[in-house]
């Protein structure tokens, strides 16, 4: 049951390769440079495979063509995944970051998000040096417009545009919004895939051919304003971190210079002037129809959904260090530019501000990602592996996620090697691809905290510890990261071990001033860290040795004893769940003939066809009748 | 596979009802009658024959219920003939030799319900009580849980935990967002409110399983003030319908009854001496341990020597007990105190009253009382893990969050909703008598 449009839907044909005694051949080919491309083609690259990456313009890799931001909630931890996975983001962001900021500092380790502010500019240019510096990896500039299939129905490369074939023993789709995009801008809409891009709009038609359920959402950008013409004098000034805390485990510093951001908000006035022009914005007027997302309304939703409030806050963020270009971040639009210009003159601080580049809402084919497997590889064109915007998600951070896990498994599969997947309990990865292939995508994916069932364990300051060891398996950790992650993983185990025998009697405890029962229980290190600040003077009084502890591991040893109890019942309830998800549905099973599910049940169930018991129990609308009928049925036949 | 089973008690009735359900339903009907199912949901009187022999069995009334409008979900036949032993068995004797039918296990026409969607896991087990349900009080129990009353208040819970979570990640996922003032101030309120419902629940003495299991009456009195005659008078009296007599040890005696609908078990204890001894001593204490834990006491003293044997019992005298004067017979009993003659019957009818007046009372609105093992263990979780959000709230919203989560976990298991693979094999095995 996709709720997506459906697309007319001729039959597939096959094509016949054409002589490619002269044609480029590489293990993978990965098309789009945005950040799922490059994440993907570093990843297979690492991975050993032989990988072209092809790009429209080589001069938009690592573009940010939305927010120049990189983190925050959520998006936080996948960066500091593919970190773990010695992937580009979190390496890039550091090297490119101008404002660093702990998101929910105050709130308990597992839900504090990194996030940095990005200079455009060098953010770009750090992706593209840490792509040249990779092995392996050949760059080609073109249109990629059509897949090759073999005869036996798998991947087996792509033509370009202008005629010439790159074969490849897969192939990762990662075109973004650039999908038959379709950009708006009150009544004024033409075709494009960023602004003052080409759309693609070939490959969207080839997809089609070969069957894929395709749908149509849609995001929006706010206006640029020019730095020099804003009353900054007259904001709230919010500063970041300071010493600004890195992404990546790889950087011991961050030494691009900081700036801070500044704060402002919407107006009565501001209101009173989108509401007299919401027949002009194309959301109301009509002329969109794709879903966009509900927690990033444009300015014209926020003042017709929550108009009563005083005041929408926007945060004006710097797009760089060169640049005079400001992104003020809360106000997404697609009304007319004279619209735009009129409510930007309503905002303090802005009532002088020059627009260099209007807002804009684009709409975009994306590919239900229900029609994937949990390697984001399409198993109707064995291969074929999508991954970022093309699977209905937002934002850098994910898209990157994605690319990273499709490299991987884009290498593996060239490469003739089982598959790699990260399940629900081990990475925000997990979770999310799960869910996309599981659940799609009815309104653009973005990453929360609260889509992780296991959070508590899945922190942003153990993504190493959960995932290094595992991207070393599957041979995309290099060998610095593996030296660096091997000395941080001995000190935090060393601290951990040691944590438990240093031991005090009630006693003691109070008299280093802990306010613990005299119940005759000796309290550890866990016991009593777990209400300790960092550097509480306490501990040190009565543990001098932790003192030479690296911060790091001291930091494992404080969270692990604030979540003592918790992480144990955890624990129980990942054990069960792992359970569930060990108990492999078979790839042929034949839903018509399971008795005692419903039409719409047996539908769902073969339309997505789910790997294990613990995914058919995540689909939407399934019943515990369901799978006990699922169970049974497949219990009966296995005996 | 089609099933079929007597859906009615076995032995003599004046009618008996043989429910069949499954893809061969409609056969089942065309075989025994010769003719096509009858309209739907209505019923249509027929001649029922063994088409081997072509002998004929009973006049029968049949009802068909096309799936999936039925109470399995699938095609349902019910057949309801006379009583009898030989008809019975004649029929299910048809209907065992139509192909593709057999007779059901315990348990499978419920199962087939749970499966089809046609009921929810707490909606399955209050079959289960619904067809052990010995009286009307417990009947009525059942019906209340199978309606739904109880997955109705799970589901308003479960809405409130929801809310609760929403308003906690808001604050957690959108930290740079102004959300309105005082959001997590609410939910203190609203999940301080939760908990106490839930635990009030909860803490009813456990009677939605007390009422299920029967309600314990002990008789406490002196000896020979007239116990044994007040337990006989009761047992005797039409109004109370003795349904088995057990466990008769040299010490209490137990019998089992229907007083007004409620399922009832009949204590006779020894009597309470003065300076026990040995064996005595023994009994006395049991006896007293059966009056503390019991629904209610019969305190029993002799109208002929009042004052001597209402010391004995004196002091158990509370809002749990009854006072009866045995042997009214022999001498007037004090005022207010209603006599009983266990020769003359005397008072008998009163004491029976008087009995259902105190457990309707005591046990009105027991019907919304979780009444399974499971179900409170399951509310239990819930109410921890609401108490624990209350510690965390002040520390770690993330472990605050973390506890409605699980509370929210335990509530889902509770209306099936969430991780019940572990629960089916249970539940299932619950159901041994449900068709």
């Amino acid at each position: 049951m996709f709720h997506v449009k459906q697309r007319f839907d001729p039959p597939a044909r096959h094509h016949y390769i054409p002589d490619m005694t002269h044609a480029l051949s590489h293990d993978v080919i990965v098309i789009g440079g945005g950040h799922a491309g490059t994440e993907a083609a570093a990843a297979a690259a690492r991975c050993g495979a032989a990988t072209l990456l092809v790009t429209l313009r080589r001069s938009t890799i690592g573009a940010m063509s939305c927010n120049p931001a990189i983190g925050g909630l959520g998006k936080g931890h996948l960066v500091r995944e593919i970190d773990a996975l010695d992937g580009v983001m979190g390496l890039a962001i550091d090297r490119s970051g101008i404002q660093f900021r702990l998101l929910n500092a105050s709130k308990g380790p597992a839900v504090r998000g990194p996030r940095a502010q990005a200079d455009r500019s060098l953010y770009a240019q750090a992706v593209r040096e840490i792509l040249q510096e990779q092995q392996g990896l050949d760059v080609l500039e073109g249109e990629a417009s059509d897949l090759v299939v073999s005869q036996a129905g798998e991947i087996a490369g792509v033509r370009l545009a202008d005629g010439r074939v790159c074969r490849g023993r897969a192939v990762i789709l990662t075109t973004g919004t650039f999908l038959r995009g379709m950009i708006h801008i009150g009544n004024e809409r033409w075709p494009a895939g960023r602004i003052d891009e080409d759309a693609t709009v070939a490959l969207a038609a080839t997809l089609e051919r070969h069957r894929f359920s395709l749908g149509r959402l849609k995001t929006g950008t706010p206006p640029r304003v020019d730095a020099r013409t804003i009353d900054h004098a007259a904001l709230e000034v919010q500063p970041g971190d300071d010493p600004p805390q890195p992404f990546s485990w790889l950087t011991d510093t961050i030494t691009v210079p900081q700036v801070p951001c500044h704060v402002t908000a919407t107006t009565q006035a501001t209101h009173d002037v989108i509401r007299a022009n919401l027949d002009r914005a194309p959301v109301y007027s009509g002329r969109i129809d794709g879903t966009g997302p509900r927690y990033c309304p444009s300015i014209e939703d926020k003042v017709v959904r929550f108009g009563d409030r005083e005041g929408h806050r926007i945060f004006l963020e710097p797009e760089g260090l060169q640049t005079t270009t400001v992104y003020p971040n809360g106000i997404s639009t697609s009304l007319p530019r004279d619209v735009q210009e009129a409510f930007i003159a309503t905002i303090p601080g802005l009532t002088g501000a020059r627009i260099l580049r209007h807002g804009y809402a684009i709409e975009y084919d994306y590919v239900d990602p229900r029609q994937l497997d949990h390697a984001l590889q399409a198993p109707r064109i064995p291969g074929l592996f999508l991954a970022g915007q093309i699977n209905g998600t937002t934002g850098y951070e994910e898209a990157a996620g994605q690319g990273l896990v499709a490299g991987i498994n884009a290498a593996r599969f060239a490469g003739d090697l089982p598959g790699v997947r990260f399940d629900r309990a081990e990475a925000y990865l997990g979770v999310m691809i799960d869910d996309l292939v599981t659940r799609g995508a009815a309104e653009p994916y973005r990453m929360f905290t609260s889509r992780a069932e296991y959070r508590l364990v899945l922190r942003a300051d153990n993504a190493d510890l959960r995932l290094t060891a595992r991207g070393r398996e599957a041979g995309c950790v290099g060998e610095t990261r593996w030296r660096v992650f091997s000395q941080r993983c001995q000190e935090v185990r060393a601290a951990m071990t040691r944590a438990s025998e240093l031991q005090v009697s009630p006693d003691e405890a109070r008299a280093a001033g802990f306010d613990v029962n005299r119940d005759g229980r000796r309290r550890n290190l866990f016991d009593l860290a777990a209400s300790a600040a960092e550097n509480d003077r306490r501990l040190l009084a009565l543990w001098p040795e932790i003192a030479f502890w690296p911060d790091h591991a001291m930091d494992q040893v404080r969270t692990a004893g604030r979540y003592r109890g918790y992480l144990g019942r955890m624990e129980a309830d990942i054990a069960a769940f792992r359970r569930d998800e060990a108990l492999a549905l078979p790839s042929g099973l034949d839903y018509a003939r399971i008795g005692g599910l419903s039409a719409e049940m047996r539908e769902t169930m073969s339309a997505i066809r789910p790997a294990t018991l613990g995914q058919a129990a995540r689909l939407p609308g399934v019943t515990p009748a369901a799978l006990q009928a699922l169970l049974r049925h497949v219990r009966r036949n296995a005996a | 596979m089609t099933i079929f089973a007597l859906a009615t008690a076995p032995g003599r009735a004046a009618i008996a009802v043989i429910r069949v359900s499954g893809p061969a339903a409609g056969e089942t009907v065309r075989q025994l009658t010769g003719k096509d199912p009858p309209a739907a949901r209505q019923a249509a009187r027929r001649q029922l024959q063994d088409s081997r022999s072509g002998d004929l069995i009973d006049q029968a009334l049949v009802l068909w219920f096309p799936g999936p409008a039925s109470v399995t979900g699938e095609d349902v036949a019910e057949f309801h003939v006379h009583g009898g032993r030989a008809v019975v068995h004649g029929v299910l004797d048809a209907l065992a030799s139509v192909p593709g039918v057999r007779p059901a296990e315990p348990g499978e026409f419920t199962r087939r319900a749970v499966l089809n969607g046609k009921m929810d896991l707490v909606e399955a087990e209050a079959v289960a009580d619904l067809v052990a349900a010995q009286t009307s009080r417990q009947r009525h129990q059942a019906i209340g849980q199978l309606q739904g009353l109880h997955s109705a208040l799970y589901d308003r819970w479960r809405q409130r935990l929801v809310d609760a979570m929403a308003r906690l990640e808001a604050v957690i996922d959108f930290p740079d967002e102004e959300l309105p003032a005082g959001l997590l101030g609410e939910n203190t309120a609203v999940v301080t409110a939760l908990e106490e419902e839930v635990r009030a629940h909860l803490d009813d003495g456990r009677r939605g399983e007390r009422l299920r299991e029967g309600l314990s009456v002990v008789i406490l009195g002196a000896p020979n003030v007239g116990k044994s005659s007040l337990l006989n008078a009761l047992a005797g009296n039409e109004a109370a319908i003795v349904s088995a007599e057990e466990g008769t040890t040299r010490d209490t005696v137990e019998v089992t009854m229907d007083i007004a609908g409620f399922a009832v078990s009949l204590v006779d204890t020894a009597g309470l001496r003065e300076v026990p001894q040995g064996v005595e001593e023994e009994g006395i204490r049991r006896a007293l341990t059966r009056a503390e834990a019991a629904d209610l006491t019969l305190l029993v003293a002799d109208a002929s020597r009042w004052d001597e044997t209402w010391r004995r019992v004196e002091t158990h005298c509370g809002e749990n007990a009854l006072v009866v004067a045995g042997k009214a017979d022999l001498a007037r009993p004090p005022p207010g105190v209603p006599g009983l003659s266990a020769k003359t019957g005397e008072g008998v009818d009163r004491l029976i009253e008087a009995m259902a007046q105190h457990f309707r009372l005591a046990w009105q609105g027991a019907g919304l009382s979780p009444s399974r093992a499971r179900h409170r263990a399951a509310l239990l979780q819930v109410a921890d893990a609401l108490a624990r959000y209350r510690h965390a709230e002040t520390g770690d919203v993330t472990l605050a969050a973390e506890d409605l989560r699980l509370a929210a976990t335990a509530l889902g298991r509770l209306t099936g909703r969430v991780d019940v693979e572990d629960l089916l094999d249970v539940i299932f095995s619950e159901f041994c008598i449900g068709k």
